[in-house]
Formats: structure tokens, sequence, C-alpha cells
């Protein structure tokens, strides 16, 4: 069992991401279990989401309290909100900023997790220039995939075409696929170097 | 054929397979995907022969799908909470009638203080309507037994409640197998109304019954409600049949085989416990499962036949009867009888908090010790409980009679 949790704050697609997740997990031919943290439907404000990915049915419906990876959506978050709580040893930490895990006070968090664990990637920025909204989710599956290798990106792209139709549809696929390559050179680069 | 889905979608299209003629709603959350689903396949004409009527209030849901009910059309609504509480009135006029109506309640709890997150407290509060109550562990039997309601509603002329765990199961997104129509054609057949309402052959239903006969009509009602012990299984055993997977029926056991201790629980927190249980029996810890998928009517001899051999239970209940302690621990009292079975109540996840797999664990340890005092508040805060009794109650005169934790 592969357990996610994503933080972010109302209106970025912290349920959507976690649901989109779990159909790609499920297009994969696995089980998937996608849940909010319920009741804050106000825009700003800190939202949870989870998902399950496994090989067989998923009984549980308590909450992820040790995630094998973390999504941050938004790292205005960290300080507030233990965003870090409950991280297994060796899990992954995704971050949604053009800001280096140093800058964000998370030196600490990426000397504790092995190399290439924790990656940062301008979502925003990227869902801006593809999506023409500022909602980072999509991108962040994208650079889920190629940072776990959990899903594919074909599968994420999968998710998309089932939830999104037409001109919505390619420009989410094509804002995954952007996160997707750059964390893929990232990563390399960070093996090479 | 499956489908990643979220709970309440699986839940709509059930009903949706199930041919409902009129559907009345008020939205509340967490009830308020299922029915916006429904009202979006009438308006889209997926759903056809079905008027969806936006009420104004639950009260009048409830009333609507009684009228509808009364003159043959297969009626569903959805509710939860303080919705629930507001159709009350009407909830047991259309048990009363013997009207088969079908009800979703995403069990929230109930104020105040507000509080939008699960618990069973709405339906529970229900326990005495003389509607038929069933508690679905996950989505897919929270599908399933929606049309298994419709069939058991329909062939014994009373209403039943399909209770599912609000935001837990309802806004939860898993692998379901969609039921199709074709399927549930197969498997539900049209409804035949026991009484109409008809100009050309006029009846009343629902007048006035008075000391001469009211008690005569409440057997009556019990008795069809007993009737349901059979026929409950049988539809579970038919839907089986036909779909090859068990939802639905009286119990659900896992894994009590000579198990020492048996957890019995309602709903969702049932699949966590599979796990807590796996986890136990794998330290050699002798524990096993018994989950109540119908709370009304409530299988006595079958709850007592299928804890035989064990020492304990341990009740875990998602509601509270201030004053009382547990509600359903009250029927596992009565099944109990004539055994030597030592009885404990665990009150957890009101409100929404989390049921963990740590917390089971640690309290089923001392169940097993025999350490656990009759009644626990899973997870209770004590220093903020102890804090506000000192300060109301500076001598401690409560010291004797306030649970432990």
């Amino acid at each position: 069992m592969f357990q996610v949790r994503i933080h972010g704050r109302g209106g970025q697609g912290v349920v959507t991401a976690a649901e989109l997740l779990s159909v790609a997990a499920f297009r994969a031919g696995r089980h998937a279990q996608a849940f909010p943290s319920f009741g804050s439907e106000r825009t700003g404000a800190p939202v949870v989401s989870f998902c399950r990915i496994a090989d067989t049915p998923i009984r549980s419906h308590e909450p992820v309290a040790a995630p094998d990876a973390l999504i941050i959506q938004d790292v205005s978050l960290l300080g507030r909100v233990d965003v870090l709580d409950g991280l297994v040893p060796g899990g992954f930490l995704l971050l949604n900023t053009m800001r280096s895990p140093g800058e964000l006070g998370l030196g600490t968090a990426a000397a504790a997790l092995p190399a290439g664990h924790l990656v940062t990637v301008p979502a925003s920025e990227l869902a801006m220039e593809h999506v023409g909204r500022p909602v980072p989710n999509v991108p962040l599956l994208g650079a889920f995939a190629a940072l776990t290798g959990l899903i594919s990106l074909e599968s994420v792209i999968a998710a998309l075409e089932e939830r999104f139709a037409g001109p919505l549809a390619r420009s989410n696929t094509a804002a995954a696929e952007a996160a997707y390559q750059l964390v893929v050179k990232e990563t390399a680069h960070a093996a090479a170097g | 054929m499956l489908q990643q889905v979220e709970g309440s979608k699986a839940v709509a299209v059930a009903v949706a397979a199930s041919r409902p003629q009129v559907i009345c709603a008020y939205p509340i959350s967490p009830q308020t995907h299922i029915v916006e689903e429904l009202s979006r396949m009438v308006k889209s004409g997926e759903l056809r022969g079905c008027e969806y009527v936006n009420m104004e209030s639950e009260f009048a849901a409830m009333s609507g799908v009684i009228g509808a009910s009364a003159v043959g059309a297969r009626s569903y609504t959805a509710t939860a909470s303080q919705g629930l509480l507001y159709m009350v009135e009407a909830v047991y006029n259309a048990s009363g009638m013997g009207l088969p109506i079908v009800m979703t309640v995403a069990n929230r709890a109930i104020g105040a203080p507000i509080n939008i997150w699960n618990d069973h407290g709405d339906a529970m509060s229900q326990r005495d309507s003389g509607w038929i109550q069933l508690y679905a562990t996950s989505n897919q039997e929270a599908a399933d037994m929606h049309v298994q309601a419709f069939k058991i509603a329909e062939e014994l002329s009373v209403p039943v409640m399909v209770c599912m765990d609000g935001f837990v199961l309802t806004h939860a997104t898993e692998r379901v197998d969609v039921l199709e129509q074709d399927a549930v054609d197969a498997f539900l057949p049209p409804y035949s109304p026991r009484q109409l309402l008809d100009p050309d052959d006029p009846v009343s239903i629902g007048s006035m019954v008075g000391p001469e006969a009211f008690t005569e009509v409440r057997y009556l009602a019990h008795m069809r409600q007993l009737e349901a012990l059979d026929v409950i299984p049988r539809v579970a055993a038919e839907f089986a049949a036909q779909f090859g997977r068990d939802s639905g029926g009286l119990l659900r056991s896992y894994r009590t085989d000579g198990a020492e201790t048996i957890v019995i629980a309602l709903g969702s927190v049932f699949g966590t416990l599979q796990d807590v249980i796996d986890a136990e029996r794998a330290d050699g810890v002798s524990v096993g499962l018994l989950g109540v998928t119908s709370f009304r009517p409530f299988p006595y001899e079958a709850t007592h036949a299928a804890v035989q051999g064990a020492r304990r239970v341990v009740v875990i209940e998602r509601a509270l009867a201030v004053g009382a302690g547990g509600i359903v621990a009250g029927d596992v009292r009565i099944a109990l009888t004539g055994t030597e079975i030592s009885q404990r109540t665990v009150i957890a996840g009101l409100g929404g908090r989390p049921i963990t797999t740590t917390s089971l664990r640690e309290m089923l340890g001392r169940a097993v010790r025999d350490e656990l005092p009759a009644l626990t508040f899973l997870d209770l805060d004590t220093g903020v409980v102890d804090r506000e009794l000192r300060r109301l109650h500076p001598v401690d005169r409560f010291a004797d009679v306030l649970p432990q934790t």
C-alpha cells in the first residue's frame, strides 16, 4: 500500500488531485481510494486530501497518518500547518514552488530524505502557462508520476481525459507533461551531479 | 462495470437503475452529491419516467414522497442530520402508513454544537420510527443495498433507510462495480403496490385510529418488521446469486471462528476493523469482528448465534445516548441474554473524529486484558474534560461516576 497526502488551500483543486490520482491508479489496474479531509469548503482555507494505492482491495477508511508521499500545493502552509507530520522515512516530498528547499526552511527535511526524493516544481506557473489558471494540481500529478514512478504519465493523462473534455483535456495534459519532463530532467541532473 | 467513482455517484446510479418514479429531495451536506446527480440524470434524460422535485424543506420532501408512494409510485429521497430531524413527523407517517419509500441517510452528527461531519446520531434518533435501517460498510455495499432496499420495502410495504457514513463513504472515490440497468431490471421487478389511492376504487390511508385498535395497528407493524428478518437475508442471497458478491443481509462475520473477543460495529469502520483484526490475529490475539447491517429490525437471534463461544464483546458506536451510553449496546445486551459473555461499549468517531487503527488496537489491547471500563470514549481529550469538570465542580463530586478513559 502506498499512501499519499495532499495539502493545499480551497480552490487549488486539492480534492480533485486525489481523485485524479486514484483514477490514474485504477486505470493502471490497481486498487485506489481518494477522499478529502472534510468540510472546509472555503476558498483559501487549508484543505487536505488523501489517496491510497494498492494491489489488493483497500478496506480502511481512516485518514492517512503516515504518508509515503506528500504533495504540497501551497508552500504558504509551511510553518502554519504541520504538513510534514508522519512522512515515512524514505518518503517523497513534492512542492509547488519556485524557491529552493533551503529558502523554504526545509533544509533539515531535505537532508533526512534519500537523494532525489524532494522535488520542487513551479506548478502554478505551468498551469498558468498551459491552462490559463494558476491551479497547480494537475502539473503536480505529472511531477508525482516522474518523482515516484508509482503511476505512469499515460495513466495520469487517461485520468485527465476521463475528467475533462476537448481543449481543457489537452491543456491539462500539456501542463502535466511539462511538469513530468521538468522532474525527469531535475532527477537526471541530480543523479549526474 | 468497474469504475473509480465517488460513493455518492455510485449510489445515485444504483437508485436510478432501480427506476424510481418520483424523487423529492432537499439538499444538505453530505447528502448533496447524491441528489444533485439524480437531478442531473432526470434533466439529461438518462433517468426516464421519473419526476424530480426539489422541495422547499426536508419536511416537504418526505411529505412529497409519502403522497407519491400512496398513489403507487416508486419513491425515493435522501437526507442527513438536521434534515432528517426536520422531516421526523413525516418519517413516522411513512412507516405508519406502510409506504415502501427508500431513503438514503448520509450519516452526519446532530447539533448543537453544529457539526457537518460523520456520526450515526441522525439515523439512531429514528431507531424507533418503524423504518428498516440498513448500514453500509463500503460504497459497493451502499450501492448494492439501495437496489435491495426497494425490493425489501415493496415486498413488506415498509420503508427502508439505507445509512452510509457521510463524507467517509459519500465523498470517497473508490472502485465500485457500478450497477447496470439490465442487471437491476432482472433483479428488481416493477413496483406493484399493496395499497393504492385510486379515485376509481377509493380507500383511506392513515386515517385516525382510536384506543380500540391503535395497539393492534402497532403490533401488526412490529410483526411486519420481524418478517424482514427473513426477507433481508433472502434478498441478499438473491443478490449474491445474481451479482456474485455479498452485500446487505443481517450481519457480517469476519474471523469470528474461535475468537475470544468479538468487536461489533456498524458502517464504514468495519473495513478499518478488518485490518485491525488481521493485525491482531497476526500477533496471536484471538479477536473477530461482527458487522451489524440490519439495525432495525435488530437480529437478536442471529447475533446471539454469531458470538457463541466468545468470552467478551466490544460494541463500537458512532453515536451516544446522553445519560445512558451506547445505543446498539442495549440491543447487543438483549442478544447476549443467557450467555456468560461480558460486554464493553466504546463511543468512537463522534462528529467526524477519525477512528484510527492505532487507537482501535490500543483499545482492543485493554479489552483483552479486561482493563476496559464498561463505557469508554475513544481518544477522549481527558485534559480538556477534566479542566471543565473541575471548573464547574470545584468539589470532585462526580469522581465516582465519570467514565474512565
